[in-house]
Parts: structure tokens; sequence; C-alpha cells
């Protein structure tokens, strides 16, 4: 939980343990789906109280799903960059020259390199940072962006884009879903054997135990539990994806603040975008995460209902700007109902 | 078997652990450092921007002064405690000087000082970054250095806490703003 008046240093360290923890859930989930399924198909077996075997499903959709997360990080930038159509920024405007000093000074704030410094044609606000580590970042903004921010708010956008860099969120997501597709393939896996009564149909297996007649039970009992697991893990996994995702956009927020020492800049440019929410042209739903704000189509990032909000990349802006607010000492709506960092998905 | 184990994770734990507090300790001496390079900047735009401005802005003839002198007396600052003096009564009459330039609206149209006016911005931000760079590099060692367990290895290869970047004293005092409508200034 957030107190009202927590320091973005405290704010930082909470939401790194919250990650943390989605993350271990993420495995958790992974693996139990995973190990479930090889006990089905006798991949592992109980053998004397000892686990024995090798969890050859598990393994292979991890390897699956590693060799596709491996190409887009290493193709990473450059494919990204050209889905939506981005240009090299170039000093061309006093405008531009602007842009370009803030984001190296807020490499500076950040202690690392010096990103590249890329643009989009579209009018519409918004910012977006990729990459795989710091050293091959890339941050990209918009036109829109360039043309209605000042420089204290192209602080604070910068300095938020510069936090996705330095706290390897770009690579985080990836692993997310890496396990996210791993999940998806188990369960898909899981339907397609049920069809051809892969169920049950090892009991000649079970029978190597020798110390208990309720191997045939134990078994059918597992079979079960990895049928309705296969049912929820799928969505439950897009849930906590898109959790991982918005905490890391809270994080952002508050390493933006850490490095500009000013939570006003943040705070107005995020009220700027909240009046002039407008979709971008090229932005789809696999990199929708890293923008500043949601550029999808009808994001309403406005508190559009509960469900909305479950399968949102981005928290609501409106309880991105009371947090900023209450680290900033103002007023405002009452900041311990809104400001609670773990008790919503949001 | 156990012992062995448990003994190779607490090496290797150390070994982490001792890295991570070289990598600290470097960062604390490059942000350092970095200061430096801003500073040196700042010398080298201020030559450019006199000249810019001096013919626009004839009447701020001690404004501009102050700056040139102040840069002169930073570049050639005999010892450590002078330099900062000096550097800090320049980003006082820097501070000064960009405020005027607001009140000279024909500046706006000389695409050069813009750009320079950009520049000496862009610097100025960068010198409080890199001031910001440094302390947070310290507090992140300090950090490191008091907190167990790491602090026993800390102790243990003599990594030493840093001193943060202190303003000047005479940074602190709070400016006297005079607002009384006593005799008007030619």
């Amino acid at each position: 939980m957030a107190a009202p008046h927590d320091s973005f240093w405290e704010l930082e360290r909470k939401n790194r343990r919250e990650t943390a923890l989605l993350v271990v859930v993420f495995i958790l989930l992974f693996t139990a789906l995973g190990c479930g399924l090889d006990f089905v198909f006798g991949n592992l077996r109980i053998i004397d109280d000892q686990i024995t075997g090798v969890p050859l499903l598990t393994i292979i959709a991890l390897v699956i799903g590693s060799i596709q997360s491996l190409v887009s990080y290493f193709g990473g930038a450059a494919l990204v960059l050209a889905s939506v159509h981005a240009r090299p920024l170039l000093p061309d405007s006093p405008k531009e020259q602007t842009v370009l000093d803030v984001v190296g000074e807020m490499a500076l704030a950040a202690r690392m390199p010096v990103p590249r410094a890329y643009v989009i044609d579209d009018a519409a606000p918004n910012a977006f940072a990729t990459g795989r580590d710091p050293q091959h970042s890339v941050i990209c903004v918009t036109r829109g962006l360039i043309d209605e921010m000042d420089r204290e708010e192209l602080q604070g956008v910068l300095g938020h884009e510069m936090a996705h860099v330095r706290d390897y969120d770009i690579r985080t997501m990836m692993m997310i879903a890496v396990l996210v597709g791993g999940i998806a393939m188990l369960a898909d896996f899981v339907y397609r054997w049920s069809w051809y009564g892969g169920f049950g149909a090892r009991d000649g297996r079970g029978d190597r135990d020798s110390s208990s007649g309720g191997s045939g039970n134990a078994a059918a009992l597992i079979a079960v539990a990895v049928f309705i697991l296969a049912a929820l893990a799928p969505i439950f996994s897009q849930l906590l994806a898109m959790a991982v995702s918005r905490q890391r956009e809270y994080l952002a927020d508050a390493a933006s603040v850490e490095f500009t020492r000013n939570p006003r800049a943040l705070l107005r440019a995020l009220e700027h975008l909240a009046q002039t929410e407008s979709p971008l042209k090229h932005a789809s739903r696999g990199i929708a995460h890293l923008f500043i704000v949601n550029p999808l189509e009808g994001a309403g990032d406005d508190g559009e209902g509960f469900f909305a909000n479950l399968l949102s990349t981005h928290p609501p802006l409106s309880k991105r700007i009371a947090r900023l607010r209450a680290v900033a000492g103002e007023g405002g709506p009452d900041i311990a109902a809104v400001a609670v960092a773990g008790a919503s998905p949001a | 078997m156990i012992a062995l184990v448990i003994l190779i994770v607490i090496a290797v734990y150390m070994v982490g652990v001792y890295n991570l507090l070289v990598r600290a300790r470097n960062e604390v001496d490059n942000s350092w450092r970095q200061i430096d390079v801003q500073l040196k900047r700042r010398h080298d735009l201020i030559p450019n921007l006199v000249e810019a401005v001096k013919g626009y802005m004839q009447f701020e003839r001690d404004t501009l002064t102050q700056v040139v002198e102040a840069r002169g007396k930073a570049i050639s600052a005999p010892d450590q405690a002078s330099r900062v003096a000096a550097e800090n009564q320049l980003t006082a009459g820097l501070g000064r000087l960009l405020a005027v330039m607001e009140n000279y609206p024909q500046l706006k149209s000389d695409q050069n000082v813009m750009q320079l006016q950009e520049q000496l911005t862009t610097t100025e931000n960068q010198i409080a970054f890199s001031r910001q760079a440094y302390n947070d590099a310290v507090l992140n060692l300090n950090n490191r250095i008091q907190s167990f367990p790491s602090n026993l290895i800390a102790n243990n290869f003599g990594f030493k806490p840093a001193e943060y970047f202190k303003a000047a004293p005479e940074d602190q005092a709070l400016p006297k703003v005079d607002l009384s409508l006593g005799t008007p200034h030619t």
C-alpha cells in the first residue's frame, strides 16, 4: 500500500517488490501447468515418493517460447521502429534541438548512455522507448509531442521513457510474453490431446507405483486439476501480464520524478496528455505497452470499468496523475483511496 | 557435501557483492568527473554568447561583465574552494543574464542567439543533473556500504562512504528581496 506521502524512492522500492512477486506467480503458474501435463502423460512419475522423469512438455514449451523471444530481442528495436514508420530525429529546428538536448539531460540524470532518438510523423502526442539494454536503447517521440510540450513537460515524459530503459522493462515484458505464450501453448496441447483420449489412457505407467492402490485415483485427480488449470491459465496469465505492465508504468512514473526531482514536470505532461487523448495511426497491440499513454483506438484510459482496466497495458491516467499529485504534496481527491499500490489490479 | 555447496554459494555471493561495491565506487568517481566536463562546456559557450548578445544589450554592460569576470576566475582558480566559489558566481551571473534577455524581444529573431541560449540552458541543466547524478551515486554507494550484509564485505575490503556534493554556504543564504518602492533606478 502506498501511503499518501511516499517519496519516489519508496514508491520505486514497493513497485519492484510487487513486480518480483508477480513474476514469481507467473513462473509458478507455468511450472504447475507444465508439470501437471507431464504427470498426466507419464513424463514425470512418482516412484517411492520421489519425483523422477523429465518434464518434456514443459521444456519444449519453454524452448519454443524462448526462440520466439530471442528473435524479437535481437531484431528488437529495428522491427519496432519500422512498424511505426519512425525516422531518426535530427535538429532541423530549435524545437527538435531542444528535444535532443532533453534526451541528453535525462540520460545524465539516469546515469545511462544517451539513447538514439527517433520521431514518428503523427500529430497525437506520445513517446515510447525500446531496445534490449541501455547500450542499445532508442527513444521515439511523435511530432505531436514535439509541437505541444514545453521543456518541463518534455523532461517528465522523456524521464519516464529513460526509466523504462534503465529498469529493463522491455526485457521484462519480453520474458513475460514468453511465459504467456508458453502457457497458451501448454493449454492448447491439453485440449488437443483430451480429444484423443489422452487422459486416463496411461494407467500402465501408474502400475509401477507398487506401494499404493490409489495411484489410479491420484492420476485422475491430477488430470482433472490440469484440465481446469488449462482452462483458466491462459486468461489468468494475460491478466497477470497486464498487471505487470501497469506496475512498470507506475514505476517509470516514480523514476521520472527521481530523475527530474520535479513531480510537476510529469504531472503537467500527463494532464496535458489527458486532454488530448488520441490514437496513433501505426501502433499495434504488441507494442502498446511501450508508449507513455495507451496509443490504441478507444483506449479510454480513464476508468472505463473494472474489466477494461484489467486488460489494459496502462493504469488509468487519472490514477497516475493522482499519485504524482501525492508525491508533489498537493491536495486533491482522497489520496489514500486512490494510491493503493497492490490491493487493486491497477 | 551440503556444507561444500553452502560454502560455494556464500563465496559466489561475496564475490557478487564485492563487484557491486567496486562498480558503485567507480560510478561515484565517474559522476564526479562528469560535473567537470559540464562546467568546462559552459566555459566554452560563454564567449560566443556574450559576443552575440552584446550588440543588442548595450545597457546591460554590468551583467555581461560580471559573467565574463566570473568565467575568468573559474578558469584560473588556484584551488578547489575558490573554483567552487567562482563557478557559483558564474551560475548566478548567467541566471541574471538569461533573465534579462527576456526583456529584449529582438533577440528572439536572431537564430544564432536562440541557439546559444538553448545550448546554455541545456548546459546549466546538465550541470545541475550531473551534481544530482553524483549525489545519487554517492547515496547508492553509501547504502551498500552501510546495509547488512554487504557492510561486512565493504568494511573488510576498505570501502569508505563518499561525501555528498554540498551547496556553498552563500547559496543557502536566503536572497534578500526588496519590494519597497524607493527611489527609481535610472
